[in-house]
């Protein structure tokens, strides 16, 4: 086969792309028509018009929790990964649980727990310290610190905010073991390595471990990105008005099923696949340089 | 760190390792004075690296106390941190940082262990660059150097922290035969300047041209412990014997 390619190559073509034709990426040709087509919808057609214009209003709320949850995953997913890897048995006990317990749990379920069980749980507690204080202490700023504690109302505590909790702590264990591996990746003479040249545990993971690992689970953190972005759409079961719960409100408000939910997806599409493009182009210069 | 100049730098008392059901150190003494080079040899398996490794902690002991220039590194109070930059150590698989150049692969551990600020580190990496022979590789990563390359960058990385012992775990072993040479020459070099050196290997010619000392060892334990000259030609126990013959 390679040699007949290579032979048809190197004859003049009449239409010169038409000899590859089994090799382009079609794929992406039939999402880009798909696109082209939604897009022709929506600059013709007033439902779709309507539809678009109704949930643009929810990718900011997508896009700003996504980027906000996984920042704060990345943390989380850091010092646990840390922990996994551990030889200090209390640091790796917690990070070991966190992991074991958040990754058996559904994202939905866990979105639905920090929102309704955990935040109220906080509130609750800060409540009794608050409580608790200014029965002791009747004046002065320790009183008036605790004053507000007992004054927080649940209210207080946005929707956006418990939504963005929940995806943090949801995909920090998944990170954590992106890390650990990442961690786990480097051979043991770099650290031994950097341990004889005088370096604490904590300098040769600062400046050795983590720079060389880090580098490595780039692509597997980005296609976590994606899916986050992705599972971004589970906090609409908060009523938070992200896409997807824009995108009911639509269905709801306009009955236009088909139309909606067309959009949405079209959205959601867009937005994956730049994120994934950008993904592959950092892949492919992580494997040319070191 | 004060010390009688009259103790050995490194001593080592009745030292043991095991991995599970391996003993790979049995009641191993011994002890090194300054400038002193000791070169310690046997068969495969015989627990000379764990040895090594057991100086500086990078393995702990079972069993005995190892005192390094006055501080006892097995006591578990002590900063281990701090003895291990007075004790350098050569890899057998060199084990330079990949992600750094080979300047900064010398100066890292300057700027951030001893605090030395960059210009003053970056000047005693090119000054060691150039002592083993390298000095235009500074800006060159690990993977384009070759093996004989990478270990004397290595070797530039721990003479940066002005350690007063050198450790060398098999230095040439990951080494082509042509480039082993290059490696040796820094070593002997090293030796002529008076540094305390402990040496694992196989190169029996550089025990001749440079070792005080020889160490035979053999499952875990020193067989037989004498002056090069006189393990060369009056080797007292048969074991030393059959493998010298083995391999010279």
């Amino acid at each position: 086969m390679a040699t007949k390619r290579t032979i048809e190559k190197s004859q003049p073509k009449l239409i010169p792309w038409i000899g590859n034709l089994s090799q382009a990426p079609w794929w992406a040709i039939i999402i880009l028509l798909l696109g082209v087509l939604i897009v022709y919808f929506i600059v013709t057609a007033p439902a779709y018009q309507d539809a678009f214009l109704f949930l643009i209003a929810g990718l900011e709320l997508t896009v700003s929790v996504t980027i906000i949850s996984f920042s704060l995953a990345l943390i989380l997913g850091l010092i646990a990964g840390l922990g996994r890897v551990s030889k200090n048995v209390v640091f790796y006990t917690i990070a070991t649980l966190y992991v074991e317990v958040i990754r058996g749990i559904p994202m939905l379920i866990l979105i639905i727990y920090f929102a309704y069980v955990v935040t109220p749980l906080i509130l609750t507690l800060l409540h009794w310290v608050g409580d608790t204080t200014l029965q002791s202490v009747t004046s002065g700023f320790l009183a008036q610190w605790a004053a507000s504690l007992a004054d927080i109302n649940i209210q207080d505590v946005d929707l956006k905010i418990r939504a963005i909790v929940g995806l943090a702590f949801g995909y920090g264990a998944y990170e954590a073991e992106v890390f650990r591996a990442g961690i786990e990746s480097i051979t043991r003479g770099q650290m031994e390595a950097a341990r004889s040249l005088g370096m604490s545990y904590f300098k040769a993971m600062r400046y050795v471990i983590l720079p060389q690992a880090v580098r490595r689970v780039l692509p597997p953190l980005g296609n976590d990105f994606i899916s986050m972005l992705k599972d971004s759409s589970l906090i609409s079961i908060l009523a938070v008005r992200d896409l997807t719960h824009l995108g009911k409100l639509n269905r709801a408000r306009t009955f236009r099923t088909f139309e909606t939910w067309n959009t949405v997806a079209f959205l959601y599409l867009c937005m994956t696949l730049l994120l994934s493009i950008g993904v592959r182009t950092l892949e492919r210069r992580m494997s040319s340089d070191k | 760190m004060t010390n009688n100049t009259n103790d050995p730098i490194i001593q080592v008392e009745h030292v043991y390792k095991s991995f599970g059901h391996v003993h790979a150190v049995v009641d191993v003494s011994l002890d090194v004075h300054q400038g002193e080079v000791v070169f310690i040899f046997g068969p495969s398996g015989g627990g000379k690296s764990t040895f090594l490794r057991c100086i500086n902690q990078l393995e702990k002991v079972d069993r005995g106390r190892i005192v390094i220039d006055g501080v006892c590194v097995t006591d578990k109070q002590v900063d281990i941190d701090k003895v291990r930059t007075e004790v350098g150590m050569v890899f057998q698989l060199f084990n330079l940082f990949p992600h750094l150049t080979a300047l900064q692969n010398i100066t890292l551990a300057q700027e951030k262990v001893l605090d030395r600020s960059k210009k003053e580190a970056e000047e005693t990496a090119r000054r060691l660059l150039k002592r083993v022979g390298l000095p235009e590789k500074a800006d060159v990563y690990p993977d384009q150097l070759s093996g004989g390359q990478q270990q004397r960058v290595a070797m530039a990385r721990a003479l940066a922290m002005d350690p007063k012992i050198m450790l060398f775990d098999e230095p040439t072993s990951a080494l082509d035969p042509e480039m082993i040479r290059e490696v040796l020459d820094v070593m002997l070099d090293l030796a002529k300047e008076g540094m305390t050196m402990v040496i694992v290997s196989h190169e029996m010619s550089f025990a001749r041209a440079a070792a005080d000392r020889m160490v035979f060892l053999d499952a875990g334990s020193i067989v037989e412990e004498a002056s090069t000259e006189e393990l060369f030609v009056n080797p007292k126990e048969e074991r030393t014997r059959l493998f010298l013959s083995h391999i010279l």
